[in-house]
């Protein structure tokens, strides 16, 4: 067991790749091992990891339905056996909705992190690799839609749109492209005029084959750090909404949804409005730490910032 | 500036004077990208703006009649440019709830914002230059880690979360702070019949008055949400000012200063820092734009008649004008604000010129 595992790290270590494979491998298990010395950026990974297995395991976890109502545990307090976080107005268990809740925040995060970049990324890789009037044009709408406030923007779209949880993703990955098109249009600029994809072109490869195959890649870090930086904001906002009763619709557990309810008795039964709060706040923040951790390992540029 | 500095640089004059120029034209360009984006989505809207002013009942006569009135039957190409050239000559509709024009109703809570947005600004800026300085001259040190982790709660905290747990703590287990609202309720009645409000700012509007017994009463209600409010700005500037000032830090003429034997509290807080201020310039105006779009929860959380209370309590009856009004107003806001900023950047450092 010992013998295999250092194999495996001087395999990891070694100098002299010799194949495609292990020399990305090490690549990133130095970056791993320069992650691992920030102390705060770990304590995010652990946060994010947690996340994701809360929102795995929640019917395992969760030591009660989420949504049936039990009238007569009425906004028991925090520390009643059996229910450690207390239990909210229809007599729910605020833990196991919380629980619950996590599958929301996560759902709606991996869709607005899988449409928002990749529309940016279109539309800034467009615009920086043909130039001319096309990146004028996409530019101009860019800068437009960066003028707006986003929350607000959000609000006037889910007004339109209708309240719920596709239309509050909707809406929000609407206003959180033109940053990412940003970043992927200054990235193109830098490798458009660049040897290897001038061997490419004259190779015969046509414009949509150098753009996804050759000039995407290269955008694909300094995306991935802005999206591990833009997640905690996504879940605010969409707290933000489902708060003002526009997003996720009762009696679904949704966190901002349960701090709004709670906020009726907020000076007799506190904690109704508090485990959610402190469940978003915990969440954001390892995505935040985690986010500024693999900012300093993958850009080095800004470390220190 | 002299005549005579005037004729001395005619074309450092003329240069700048193009400049804002194209500035302007591009902050009408913008405008007009604004005013696109809320048509549309006002176009798009699945309420029928004339039934939701006549209601269910309306005959077809009735009907037809509104539409004409609206020019809803004309071109989507003509309505729109009626729509700028009305937003441009200061008409932003009817408030379908109110009845009211909307730019007359946005003038009544506008004031509201405003004050609430400066004030956490200057908490933002006073509390966050100074902690971003002290972080950069120690990289590393316990007050770096204190300011990264104090700063990076800040940018994870739910603002509207924050504004709860403000008012059960410092409101109702500590009595502290006054409740919701811009005054307490006995003086609200009296505010109306005996301050005059010249700027719809009550601390402004009270102290001119000469009420210092409403004015202390006013503070006691702005100082939580302001305090918040600022708590995230500061969040944000103290990150930036860390990082510009680091940069500083390690320019040539501060090593200079140094050799020279200058104190080093006056190469930190008077060499380094003036030239940070140029581009934290930008930062703040960024912030206080950011404040005002903070504002749309933390309003409702305090019972605050600002702007952003005025756009989500539309919303909650779909009165979509005064939603779009608001929307164009605080977009135009904050257009102007980064324009603004811009050319401050460029005034301050030359060579940005």
């Amino acid at each position: 067991m010992t013998m295999a595992s250092s194999s495996w790290s001087t395999w990891l270590r070694e100098p002299n790749p010799a194949s495609r494979l292990q020399s990305r491998l090490v690549q990133a298990w130095l970056s791993w091992l320069r992650f691992r010395r920030n102390p705060l950026a770990m304590i995010g990974l652990a946060i994010s990891v947690a996340l994701v297995l809360m929102s795995i395991f929640a019917p395992l976890l969760a030591p009660y339905d989420p949504i049936a109502q039990a009238l007569g545990n009425r906004l028991l307090p925090p520390g009643t056996p059996g229910h450690w976080m207390g239990t909210d107005d229809f007599g729910r268990d605020i833990w196991s909705r919380i629980l619950f809740g996590s599958r929301i925040t996560l759902y709606i995060v991996l869709l607005v992190i899988l449409t928002a970049p990749v529309v940016g990324l279109i539309i800034g890789t467009v615009a920086g690799y043909f130039g001319g009037w096309i990146d004028q044009v996409l530019m101009r709408i860019t800068d437009i839609f960066l003028a707006f406030p986003k929350l607000i923007l959000a609000l006037a779209l889910v007004a339109v749109l209708g309240p719920g949880m596709v239309n509050a993703v909707l809406a929000i990955a609407l206003t959180s492209w033109p940053p990412y098109a940003r970043v992927a249009r200054a990235e193109t600029l830098t490798v458009r005029n660049s040897d290897y994809i001038a061997a490419v072109k004259l190779q015969g490869a046509g414009a949509m084959r150098v753009i996804l195959g050759h000039v995407m890649p290269m955008c694909l870090p300094s995306v991935i750090i802005r999206v591990t930086l833009d997640m905690a904001g996504v879940i605010l906002t969409a707290a933000g909404l489902g708060f003002l009763g526009l997003g996720v619709q009762p009696p679904m557990p949704e966190w901002g949804l349960m701090i709004s309810a709670g906020r009726k008795f907020l000076f007799e039964q506190w904690w109704v409005a508090t485990m959610p709060g402190l469940a978003i706040f915990i969440v954001s923040l390892g995505f935040n730490l985690l986010g500024d951790g693999l900012r300093d390992v993958l850009d080095p540029r800004s470390s220190g910032r | 500036m002299t005549d005579s500095t005037l004729d001395a640089e005619p074309s450092r004059l003329n240069r700048l004077a193009r400049q804002i120029a194209a500035m302007l034209f591009s902050l009408f360009i913008t405008f007009i990208g604004l005013l696109a984006v809320t048509f549309i989505i006002a176009r798009v809207v699945p309420i029928d703006p004339v039934t939701s002013i006549l209601g269910e009942r309306a005959t077809s006569a009735q009907i037809e009649a509104a539409r004409l009135k609206l020019g809803l039957d004309k071109p989507l190409i003509e309505q729109f440019g009626i729509y700028v050239n009305d937003a441009l000559h200061g008409d932003l509709g009817t408030s379908i709830r109110t009845k009211q024009p909307v730019v007359q109703e946005i003038k009544r809570y506008f004031p509201a914002t405003l004050e609430l947005a400066t004030l956490a600004t200057i908490i933002g800026v006073l509390i966050g230059i100074p902690a971003g300085v002290l972080a950069a001259t120690k990289p590393g040190s316990i007050m770096d880690q204190l300011v990264r982790l104090i700063g990076l709660m800040g940018y994870s905290m739910p603002v509207f979360w924050l504004g709860l747990m403000g008012l059960l703590l410092f409101y109702g287990k500590l009595g502290w702070v006054g409740g919701p609202g811009r005054l307490d309720a006995n003086y609200d009645m009296m505010a109306q019949f005996q301050v005059t409000a010249w700027t719809g700012m009550i601390l402004i509007d009270t102290a001119l008055a000469g009420r210092w017994d409403m004015f202390a009463n006013a503070i006691s209600h702005i100082i939580l949400p302001a305090s918040l409010l600022g708590y995230l700005s500061m969040a944000y500037i103290s990150r930036m000012t860390r990082s510009f000032m680091m940069n500083e830090l390690g320019q040539e003429y501060i090593t200079t200063a140094r050799v020279k034997g200058m104190p080093e509290g006056r190469v930190i807080w008077v060499h380094a820092l003036k030239n940070v201020m140029v581009p934290l310039i930008t930062v703040i105006a960024l912030s206080y734009a950011f404040l005002l779009e903070g504002a749309v929860l933390t309003e409702t959380i305090f019972a605050w008649p600002g702007l952003g209370r005025y756009i989500t309590d539309a919303l909650l009856v779909a009165d979509m004008p005064a939603v779009l009004g608001g929307t164009v107003v605080v977009g135009a806001v904050y257009i102007f604000i980064n324009m603004f900023s811009d050319l401050l950047y460029r005034l301050a450092d030359p060579r940005a010129r």
